[in-house]
């Protein structure tokens, strides 16, 4: 590649606007980026970054504004326009088809055909070639695995490997991740690192989106900046600071994101596990939480952590071991007898188990304590459960106060959640098992999550706090386990914690096992 | 005959064309829409089939409705969880069957005394209870799809019920029934038919409980969501189970209408009304993939089917006349249900 080349853009973008339903969601934005560099692309929730790579990616049509895509005018109508341009998606959920296999997904679209009998267009599906072309993308993003493999039976961070190399296949020149290190483990994390440095080597163009900063920071050379729809900066990553990036993101400075908090925690044991066990999922786990305490849970996913929180809550069966909660013992316990002994618990899966997404707020709001509302005869009042819900909506400052008219799915991350930990509220909570509250949530909405668990302490209500996020626990715990492999592998007490040895302790045991225990025999590390 | 598909077409779109589109959008998602259709379908067809609008066929619709009804308002506790109860049908002719053995005068375990009614309307809620359960069971604690469970449970009782007879009766079905029973299909209450009260009853019973109680609330949640409903602390097996019992009791109910109409208790009394039944409950607008209906829209539903029939009956169409157009209004309203849905999506 000449410098010429190297040094003109290889993606301009002029003054997008887009507005749906006469809101303008894009406001004249405009960033270009070059061959062979990463550009980070960061906002809050709503900011435009979706819509932007929608348009990108032929999914939206700008009302205004021009693309170039290697100098010349690049206007997709449709997803298939963008991918025949060399612009790739890796979405944040993956696109793959579980049920069939690598090199059929590779090629589910354009399937290269054979003919056998001539002057008949080729009928049939070409396996060799399919194999060959599926074996070599592989290579080149180290993943060792089978082509006939079944995607069903691949991990996470590999599926995403997968859709790398379905982008390589089509001969991407620029490839968009939108949060790709959502649902990895950290050593995942680092390979895909890694070979998003080997694809910028090749001349790939990266569009970088994520709420982790930090990795923003370290992936990408040039960070842009959009607000409500607007560009608000564009800068070279080593400028920039985290406090820098999320001032640019909110608009104001934020000097503390995690909030004091007002009472230390008091003496009484909330929740106690004695020895809990399950087969392949937990050893012998025995820990408390006193009330009004934060305890976080560090662990890598498949650790066990999210597991831990199931069992405790009834959702999962344990062989063995002991929960009581306020020294009451809690035997067999069912979400409904957990939530009788004062439990609540928000699970990661916000869309799949914490709403009914099609449902109103305020019919979510009251699902876990509509007995409550049930007046003589068992009947529920409509209007008292507007009524509780509105309040609940304020007291979580949930963006609308139409409760009954607003479905959940309608809702931003972060208001979604907010209507999650609102549902568990009005129960009052003893106990509060929060798992990855703030995933996917922009960085005012987590402020909002962290001053309602502080909120919630001060009433005297016990958190076990699970995050991916080791800042999040560092900010918010009192004292912090680490989980690795079903068991506890350390318990770190208030500040100042130290990172280095809870990570440690975190991915103690688990090393390469986890890494790679169901395909790649030999992976040589470049 | 040569008129009948064109006129029919007519009762759909003219609503579109006369007001606005926005007013045509208000109308498709009003709760009373399938309503409005019966009045504009009875209007359309009234020049056609003058008989429509009289006392006799209005009774006839009435009394044809009422089984239809019981069953359609169980069968929607069911589609509301994202389940399908088949086995309606095998568990009218079960009850009919069962229940009629026990209080046949000819050889009846409890013919001639004056337990034999009230034994029998048991006897047939029992089965309706039992064979409820089963599905239930087998779809909660087995985990197997309702379809299938439903299906097995619908073939082997319809089986079931044929074989049954034989125990009890030289012919296909046991007759002599005591005329308390055979009363009750065509007594009256204050000049209602008493099946419309019964029915009624039902009705408000069954909206009470899925608009305004915990139950129903679950019914719901589950229906949309048995993930998050299970982690809401709400018992999800429970809830599935007790859905397939309200639709095998609904179902018994229905026999009772049925074989009292019929004053005798055949073991393939209510073989063709599935469709009808499922058919009519997605017309009304519940939604097979769960977590959305209504009683009144099965009601709307249910009238809207029965007058499709009766006036096609009228109009002397041949059976199979008829099943060609119902089959066509089914996939309208699951059309209608798209459409419905796109346009609460864009707003």
């Amino acid at each position: 590649m000449s410098d010429a080349a190297a040094s003109a853009p290889l993606l301009e973008v002029r003054g997008l606007r887009k507005s749906f339903f006469g809101v303008t969601v894009l406001h004249d934005v405009d960033f270009a980026m070059r061959a062979g560099e990463a550009l980070g692309l960061v906002g809050e929730n709503g900011s435009g970054k979706s819509t932007s790579m929608n348009i990108l990616g032929g999914v939206h049509r700008p009302d205004a504004g021009t693309m170039l895509l290697e100098g010349r005018a690049y206007a997709p109508q449709t997803p298939k326009d963008a991918s025949r341009a060399g612009v790739a998606f890796i979405h944040q959920e993956l696109n793959l088809f579980p049920n069939l296999s690598v090199e059929e997904n590779l090629f589910v679209d354009a399937f290269p055909r054979r003919g056998v009998f001539p002057f008949i267009a080729p009928l049939f599906i070409d396996r060799r070639a399919i194999r060959r072309a599926t074996e070599a993308v592989l290579r080149e993003v180290d993943l060792a695995i089978k082509p006939s493999t079944p995607v069903a039976k691949l991990s996470q961070g590999e599926r995403q490997l997968v859709e790398i190399a379905k982008a390589l296949s089509r001969q991407a020149k620029l490839i968009i991740f939108d949060e790709p290190t959502t649902s990895l483990t950290r050593p995942e994390v680092e390979r895909l690192f890694s070979i998003i440095a080997r694809l910028k080597r090749r001349g790939i163009g990266i569009i970088y989106i994520s709420h982790t900063l930090e990795d923003v920071l370290r992936v990408c050379e040039t960070v842009t900046v959009l607000r409500d729809g607007h560009h608000a900066g564009t800068a070279p990553a080593e400028t920039l600071s985290l406090q820098k990036i999320i001032s640019l993101m909110v608009g104001r400075s934020i000097d503390q994101i995690f909030p004091a908090r007002g009472k230390p925690p008091g003496a009484k044991p909330a929740l106690e596990v004695e020895g809990l066990t399950q087969r392949g999922v937990a050893e012998n786990i025995s820990f408390s939480i006193r009330e009004g305490e934060i305890v976080g849970l560090a662990g890598l996913m498949g650790s066990g952590r999210s597991e831990l929180a199931r069992m405790i809550f009834g959702l999962d069966p344990f062989a063995r071991g002991e929960i009581r909660v306020s020294g009451v013992p809690l035997t067999n316990p069912t979400p409904a007898s957990a939530m009788e002994a004062g439990l609540a618990f928000l699970t990661e899966d916000r869309r799949g188990e914490g709403l009914l997404m099609d449902f109103s707020v305020a019919e979510n709001t009251v699902l876990a304590s509509l007995r409550s509302l049930a007046g003589t005869l068992g009947f529920i009042d409509t209007r008292k459960v507007n009524e509780v819900s509105r309040e609940t909506a304020r007291a979580m400052r949930l963006s609308t106060d139409r409760v009954e008219d607003t479905s959940a799915k309608h809702l931003s991350g972060g208001n979604q959640q907010k209507v999650v930990i609102g549902k568990w509220l009005r129960r009052q909570p003893k106990v509060f098992i929060l798992d990855e509250p703030t995933r996917g949530i922009d960085v005012g909405a987590k402020q909002e999550v962290y001053r309602i668990v502080n909120a919630l302490t001060e009433r005297g209500s016990a958190v076990l706090l699970i995050s991916s996020e080791i800042e999040e626990l560092i900010g918010l715990s009192d004292r912090i386990l680490a989980i690795s492999k079903g068991e506890i592998t350390g318990e770190f007490a208030r500040k100042p914690f130290d990172r280095e040895a809870i990570m440690a302790a975190a991915t103690r045991l688990a090393g390469h096992e986890s890494f790679s225990a169901k395909a790649a025999p030999e992976r040589v590390s470049a | 005959m040569t008129a009948l598909p064109p006129t029919t077409a007519e009762t759909l779109p003219p609503s579109a064309a006369r007001g606005p589109l926005a007013r045509f959008g208000r109308l498709l998602l009003s709760e009373y829409f399938v309503l409005v259709l019966c009045v504009l379908y009875v209007a359309a067809i009234y020049p056609v089939v003058p008989e429509m609008l009289t006392w006799q066929v209005a009774q006839n619709v009435l009394t044809d409705m009422m089984p239809l009804l019981v069953v359609a308002i169980g069968q929607t506790f069911v589609l509301i969880v994202a389940g399908i109860d088949l086995s309606v049908t095998a568990i009218i002719s079960m009850s009919a069957v069962v229940g009629a053995s026990v209080m046949t005068g000819t050889g009846g375990y409890l013919g001639g005394s004056a337990l034999a009614v009230p034994g029998a309307l048991i006897a047939m809620g029992a089965v309706g209870l039992g064979i409820g359960l089963l599905n239930g069971f087998a779809v909660v604690t087995l985990n197997m799809p309702s379809f299938i469970v439903t299906l097995a449970t619908r073939m082997f009782f319809a089986g079931a019920a044929v074989w049954y007879v034989t125990f009890h009766s030289t012919s296909s079905s046991i007759a002599n029934l005591p005329p308390g029973f055979t009363g009750f299909a065509t007594g009256s209450l204050f000049g209602v038919p008493l099946t419309v009260v019964v029915a009624a009853l039902i009705a408000v019973l069954a909206h009470v409980l899925l608009s305004r109680t915990e139950f129903g609330r679950w019914v719901y949640a589950v229906g949309a969501n048995p993930r998050a409903a299970r982690v809401s602390g709400i018992p999800v097996e429970r809830t599935i189970l007790s859905t397939f019992v309200i639709s095998g009791v609904c179902a018994s109910v229905a026999a009772a209408m049925y074989s009292s109409r019929m004053q005798t208790g055949s073991p393939i009394l209510g073989e063709n009304i599935l469709l009808d039944v499922i058919g009519a409950v997605v017309i009304g607008g519940t939604s097979l993939f769960g977590g959305k209906g209504k009683i009144v829209w099965t009601v709307f539903g249910v009238l809207f089917l029965v007058l499709l029939d009766t006036s096609l009956k009228l109009l002397g169409a041949s059976l199979f006349l008829i099943y060609i157009i119902k089959g066509g209004v089914i996939l309208l309203a699951a059309l209608v249900d798209a459409l419905r849905n796109r346009i609460l999506v864009s707003r």
